[in-house]
């Protein structure tokens, strides 16, 4: 087992290598520099001006030299300093984001988890009564409603008519001074409509993978065998086909991980969420290449460490698998 | 808050978003009651309160030579003040500076500075910072975009604490406007540092009416008053602004209560606003904003060479139809490069109505005719038709395009639109001059100096005369406009300046659009003018009894 996972973990390291060369390689291939906000069509830059900023960034350097010490940063753990105006390390840039865009994940995750499970096991014991069909609906209107415009009509019902919720950002202007208990409720004002909303569009997916799970496992013989036995349809369902049922759906939690990193645009920006979402986006768009290889990296190695984790659980609980592995 | 020249028309600032809000008004119990309109008797200025803007980008740093971005000039200018700044009528006064003298025919400006300013940390404010602002930005180790202007210094020179003098090699009379807040930097926390990897950028500590209290990234900047300000306390003691990346999202914090101030968008203007709950809470205003759109030859196209083809595609433009249908109106015709109510804009020039006749026999003049009955002009078995590249992103550019497509069809010119994502769009088109026509946008300035923009020396590759504009007269007008400082004399060099861009349409100049924000009602003191309302924000005050969030405790 420990030989299996030193292999796995070895091999993850010129993967990871690969990846970052990868996306360094494309996004020096998309057109643009950091430096064209400052210099294109602006009258006060001159020629040499221009050739400064080149030089002050690096630009000037062939990729591959580029490429050679952007590694050897990365490699004292050191991502360097955002091309923005700022001059921020991109390390600092990152921890600000991530723990808002992670609570907001593993909240609306949770949410999913909670919603959709039950939802799916209803669909499948009650295959096609009215409530399964209703239920699909339900769901499907969630996935295919476009988000942005629902999340501003909750905005106008919610915050703008009834008052109830905060419209923007993560805190009021008056929360140094609230009490402790205001505190809490001021953050989770502001997190319950995008934990919702984001929730509400993921249910989809996770409701008709337990839904077919669900309804793989109704037609497997020991489920036969225990209706055979007497059991009541309770048990049946909740004892014996649920838990087996879960199983699949509990891996999606793996391939989860480096989704949890990764905030999305649409809701950052309605909502005003200073999150991963929107700080890539901004690096993307500004040709910030330290912030954005930063961010990809970070994912990267999420994401493999996801695959690692997932394959580690499969060995653990499957020894064909490490025995295939080595023989 | 300081010249910044022309910078690029970034088209993000102006991208509308249209998101339809549906939502009755409603009056609320804790909006005050219906305020009289500013300038009304009976309100007395009072201390305290906040005022909360809305922004769509966020600030990145906070020390003016370093910042590109019109948030962080935005907020720095509350911070930290310049030599000169601009009066509410566009004319340069002192700021930090009591009074300044241009002598040597132009070559030297020697300046006077304040006695009685502090630092934000009780530091005496001298001409030694302003030596080392100096110094500073024209280090070629500053990653400044505004460094050229202060290049044209030859000598810089601290004649004793008050006294600064600088003396150009030739007589520049743009670089006054430039003494504004760029160059002004703390030597004492500065001295020996790397300007770069200072603390000032994000904590800045300045001499202007508010001083820095908090920065939540990419949330929320807080400023609050300075109660020792050189020109007397500011009325309100707070400010505050919120990023707020979509505008729907602003409009609805706006309505909620959440926000005092922001700029909307033509639509939120015009319908959205438009009912009880906003002409009670809320003042309006509008002015023109430093910007105009225009559609560009090629001058190096054969076609377009021809005077009478430019000035007859103008003709066959209808402007108002553009501004009425992409600004919903609120927007005023472009005659020139700058726009209209500053000193040296030039109402007299050559006018173009929209007149498809008057444009036809100019085409015809010119040789364009429909000689072969397909609905097209052609001349020498040519058709008259172009390409008009714009950029990705500007939703008003393209609908521009669209709009004149069809002005164009009617007199049987054909053109085709392409629009570009805007790095290609600038480096495969612009700067290669690989272009029939384009539409774009210049951002305008409160100096009338366009040298870099019409001069025939400027037409180089990736130069800003990217439409091989040539003209001897123009080129001499704009060089001796430079060479002198009085208005007088300036103006008249511009006003003819405009004059022949107006006879020679190497634009279609088409429109100015019109900035529009919209304050809460119970703040008080605004006096619009051409530089807009947030010029004399430190005046601006609330009356005791509608204050919102009252006082807040300063710190001496």
């Amino acid at each position: 087992m420990l030989s299996y996972l030193a292999r796995r973990t070895l091999t993850l390291i010129p993967l990871l290598f690969g990846i970052t060369l990868v996306s360094f390689l494309v996004i020096h291939l998309a057109p643009g520099s950091p430096i064209d906000v400052l210099a294109d069509l602006n009258p006060k830059m001159t020629a040499e001006a221009k050739q400064r900023l080149i030089t002050y960034y690096g630009l000037d350097k062939p990729l591959h030299e580029r490429y050679w010490q952007w590694l050897r940063r990365f490699l004292a753990l050191d991502f360097g300093v955002s091309f923005s105006a700022d001059r921020r390390a991109v390390m600092d840039k990152i921890k600000e984001a991530l723990p808002i865009t992670i609570t907001i994940n593993v909240l609306s995750l949770l949410l999913i988890f909670l919603v959709a499970v039950p939802i799916g096991a209803y669909s499948a014991s009650h295959l096609y009564s009215t409530f399964d069909k209703v239920l699909t609906v339900f769901v499907y209107i969630g996935f295919a409603i476009p988000t942005f415009w629902l999340a501003l009509l909750t905005l106008i019902l919610f915050s703008v008519q009834l008052e109830w919720l905060p419209i923007s950002g993560l805190s009021s202007l008056d929360y140094p001074q609230l009490s402790l208990a205001g505190k809490m409720w001021d953050l989770v004002s502001h997190l319950i409509l995008p934990v919702l909303l984001s929730a509400f569009s993921g249910l989809a997916g996770l409701s008709r993978y337990m839904r077919g799970s669900m309804l793989e496992v109704m037609r497997q013989e020991y489920i036969t065998a225990a209706r055979s036995k007497g059991l009541s349809e309770a048990e049946v369902i909740y004892k014996h086909a649920l838990r087996n049922a879960l199983l699949p759906v509990v891996t999606i939690l793996g391939l989860s991980v480096p989704g949890l990193i990764g905030g999305s645009v649409i809701f950052e920006q309605i909502f005003g969420i200073p999150g991963m979402g929107r700080l890539f986006f901004t690096g993307v768009m500004s040709r910030d290449y330290p912030l954005v290889m930063g961010i990809l990296t970070i994912g990267a190695f999420l994401t493999l460490l996801g695959n690692l984790l997932a394959d580690v659980s499969y060995a653990i609980v499957d020894p064909r698998i490490r025995r295939g592995g080595a023989g | 808050m300081g010249a910044r020249g022309l910078i690029v028309f970034f088209s993000l600032s102006l991208s509308l978003s249209l998101y339809l809000s549906g939502c009755g008004e409603r009056q609320r119990a804790e909006t005050p009651a219906p305020n009289p309109k500013p300038g009304a008797v009976g309100l007395e200025p009072a201390h305290g309160d906040t005022v909360v803007e809305g922004s769509i980008g966020e600030a990145t740093n906070l020390i003016p030579m370093l910042a590109s971005d019109s948030a962080s000039h935005n907020i720095a200018g509350l911070i930290i003040n310049g030599l000169v700044k601009y009066d509410k009528d566009v004319r340069l006064v002192g700021d930090l500076a009591e009074s300044w003298e241009v002598s040597q025919g132009g070559l030297q400006i020697t300046f006077k500075l304040h006695r009685n300013v502090r630092w934000h940390d009780r530091h005496p404010f001298t001409a030694h910072d302003v030596l080392f602002g100096f110094q500073t930005i024209i280090n070629p180790a500053t990653p400044t975009a505004y460094a050229e202007d202060f290049r044209q210094v030859k000598k810089a020179e601290v004649i004793d604490d008050y006294t600064f003098r600088v003396t150009y090699e030739k007589p520049f009379a743009p670089a006054l406007s430039s003494w504004g807040n760029l160059v002004v930097l703390p030597k004492h926390l500065l001295e020996g540092k790397d300007v770069t990897k200072s603390d000032l950028a994000r904590r800045p500590i300045g001499t202007g009416p508010y001083r820095f209290k908090e920065w939540i990234s990419r949330d929320r900047v807080i400023l609050e008053a300075n109660p020792d300000y050189f020109e007397g306390r500011p009325f309100i003691d707070r400010y505050v602004i919120r990023v707020i990346p979509d505008l729907a999202t602003m409009f609805l914090e706006l309505k909620a209560g959440g926000l005092d101030l922001m700029g909307l968008t033509p639509i939120q203007y015009k319908r959205q606003t438009d009912d009880p709950f906003f002409r009670d809470n809320f003042s309006k205003y509008r002015y023109l904003a430093n910007a105009y759109t225009y559609l560009g030859y090629n001058l190096l196209e054969p076609k377009f060479q021809d005077k009478r083809v430019r000035q007859a595609l103008t003709y066959a433009i209808d402007k108002d139809e553009i501004i009425k249908v992409v600004l919903l109106g609120l927007g005023a015709p472009a005659t020139g490069p700058y726009k209209p109510g500053l000193w040296f804009y030039n109402p007299n020039v050559k006018n173009y109505p929209h007149d498809p006749a008057k444009a036809l026999a100019l085409l015809k003049e010119a040789g364009w005719a429909d000689r072969d009955s397909d609905g097209i002009l052609d001349k020498d078995g040519q058709p008259f038709e172009f390409t008009v590249i714009t950029n990705e992103g500007n939703a008003l550019r393209h609908r521009t395009a669209v709009i004149i497509q069809e002005r164009l069809k009617k007199i049987g010119i054909r053109i085709k639109i392409r629009v570009i994502e805007w790095s290609a769009f600038i480096n495969e088109f612009i700067d290669k001059k690989d272009f029939e026509a384009t539409i774009l946008g210049w951002t305008t300035g409160f100096e009338p100096d366009q040298y870099d923009i019409w001069h025939s020396s400027k037409t180089g590759k990736k130069e800003l005369n990217f439409i091989s504009y040539k003209n001897p007269e123009v080129d001499e007008l704009l060089e001796a406009g430079r060479r002198t400082f009085e208005q007088e004399k300036r103006k008249a060099i511009y006003g003819r300046f405009q004059e022949i861009l107006a006879e020679e349409q190497p634009y279609a100049f088409l429109y100015v659009p019109e900035a529009l924000p919209i304050v809460h009602a119970r703040i008080h003191g605004i006096e619009p003018s051409p530089l807009g309302i947030s010029y004399n924000f430190h005046r601006w005050y609330v009356p005791k009894e509608s204050q919102k969030y009252g006082r807040v405790a300063l710190l001496p």
